[in-house]
């Protein structure tokens, strides 16, 4: 047991783990470059559908449906599937495939966040003679910020987390240095196993807290929950 | 291409294998038919692991549930702690395990107990804080103690929270057990990863992709019969 941990400690010290092509550098920057296209797709599909969804009124099942049919798919089957599509290996598959599990929490937020705007701001906008689309951008869309902030970090988090099994499939990322090191066996890989584990633990934790600071500097303080 | 006929034949180079992806079909009853014994025993593996870590799940977060809600200042740290687990990436958590619990079902089942944990805990714990306050100051004056108005007051009124939570549980841990395996023990998540590495063979893919998401949704409507099951009452207040 102590002898993993050691072998553990070993690989994370050995400078050339981490500056190496294909070391914890490379993956990292891959990581986090696969999972920031896959938020922007999320958000470029997610946002406007739901956004319009919540301004309308109409349609409301819609999202509970899509995150209840994306939790029944299995991440990895997905990540398998794409890439024996037209899309290709790499990058082209792996992105949509992540960007689909990035979608429910946008959704969500999206048409929560508009559709609770409170309706006495609402109406006190029409009343002032704005137009729909101006209640949509200067009334409902300042009100949903919070919302979308806190689906957004929701999203990043997710995809960061999944963004780990596109290894499986040649996708590349951190989950890499675990793959690899299942590969290699537990006898002789366990200490790159234990390393992985704790390198990618730490980065899904790291981006949380960033996030989170980020979602509450963007949330003014009237619209902060009282606590 | 030449003719392949199942999942065990391989191509010699596996480097050309890389440059096109064979064009199996999608889906193919003759694959079904020709591993029939196969597919019955990740089918297997599947529903077992899903079923003792659902229960595991269960029997550890209603009472850890319970107790966030009845001790205030433990609701904090149950929620931050589960949380934190709940962040951590599935790889990441087995490959934590993995050196210490082996390669094994065990590893497998700690990882998805902990996931299923946090989403059971949050249900329960919602459920009971909906109880209203009106409902408890009536059981009070009607003598209830606390372990009474637990069992028959506050139990009973959180069951359709606590039941979402064991539905979004079960259908999460259907789709998380394929990860397992890495360990060798996923399940149909192991036909799924070989016939990609192996030869990216479509229809092992495809077939054990939609065996797992009719189990996650078997699981649901089980869980949501039950539910309607043992609280008749919310189906009359919905007419």
């Amino acid at each position: 047991m102590n002898d993993v941990i050691s072998q553990a400690v070993t690989w994370l010290n050995d400078p050339l783990n981490w500056t190496n092509p294909g070391g914890v550098f490379d993956r990292l920057i891959e990581h986090l470059w696969l999972s920031a296209l896959a938020v922007l797709l999320g958000c470029l599909i997610a946002w406007p559908l739901g956004i319009w969804v919540g301004h309308t009124g109409r349609g409301g099942g819609l999202t509970v449906g899509v995150s209840n049919v994306t939790r029944a798919i299995p991440t990895l089957a997905l990540l398998s599937l794409l890439p024996l599509t037209a899309l290709g290996f790499g990058a082209p598959s792996v992105v949509p495939a992540l960007a689909v599990f990035a979608i429910p929490p946008l959704l969500a937020t999206a048409y929560n966040g508009v559709r609770d705007a409170d309706p006495d701001a609402r109406d006190a906008a029409y009343g002032m003679g704005l137009s729909g689309r101006q209640v949509l951008w200067r009334v409902e869309l300042p009100l949903a910020v919070p919302q979308l902030a806190s689906g957004f970090r929701t999203a990043s988090v997710q995809v960061v987390a999944t963004a780990t099994l596109a290894a499986l499939v040649n996708g590349g990322g951190l989950g890499l240095i675990i793959s690899q090191g299942f590969g290699l066996g537990m006898s002789v890989g366990g200490g790159q196993i234990l390393a992985g584990g704790v390198l990618v633990a730490i980065v899904a934790l790291v981006i949380e807290g960033l996030l989170a600071i980020a979602e509450k500097l963007l949330t003014p303080r009237s619209l902060r929950p009282a606590r | 291409m030449p003719f392949r006929g199942g999942a065990d034949l391989r191509p010699d180079d596996v480097s050309a294998m890389l440059d096109a992806v064979p064009d199996d079909p999608w889906f193919s009853w003759s694959y079904i038919q020709n591993n029939a014994d196969a597919l019955g025993a990740a089918f297997t593996e599947h529903v077992e692991l899903t079923a003792l870590a659902m229960l595991f799940a269960a029997v550890l977060a209603i009472p850890l549930g319970v107790c966030a809600y009845r001790a205030r200042w433990l609701t904090a740290p149950i929620l931050a702690l589960s949380g934190v687990l709940y962040t951590v990436p599935s790889l990441a958590l087995f490959a934590l395990l993995a050196p210490f619990l082996g390669l094994t079902a065990t590893t497998v089942l700690v990882g998805l107990v902990m996931y299923a944990l946090l989403i059971i805990v949050r249900g329960t714990l919602t459920g009971l804080r909906q109880v209203p306050e009106e409902v408890r100051d009536a059981a009070d004056g009607m003598g209830y103690g606390s372990f009474a108005m637990l069992m028959r007051i506050e139990i009973p009124l959180a069951m359709p929270s606590i039941l979402t939570g064991l539905r979004i549980a079960a259908v999460s841990t259907v789709a998380l057990v394929t990860v397992g395996a890495v360990l060798g023990r996923g399940g149909l998540g192991g036909l799924i990863l070989s016939g990609f590495r192996n030869n990216l063979y479509k229809p092992q893919i495809v077939t054990a992709t939609v065996l797992c998401v009719a189990l996650a949704l078997a699981c649901d409507l089980l869980l949501s019969w039950l539910g309607r099951l043992i609280t008749p009452w919310t189906r009359k207040a919905a007419r």
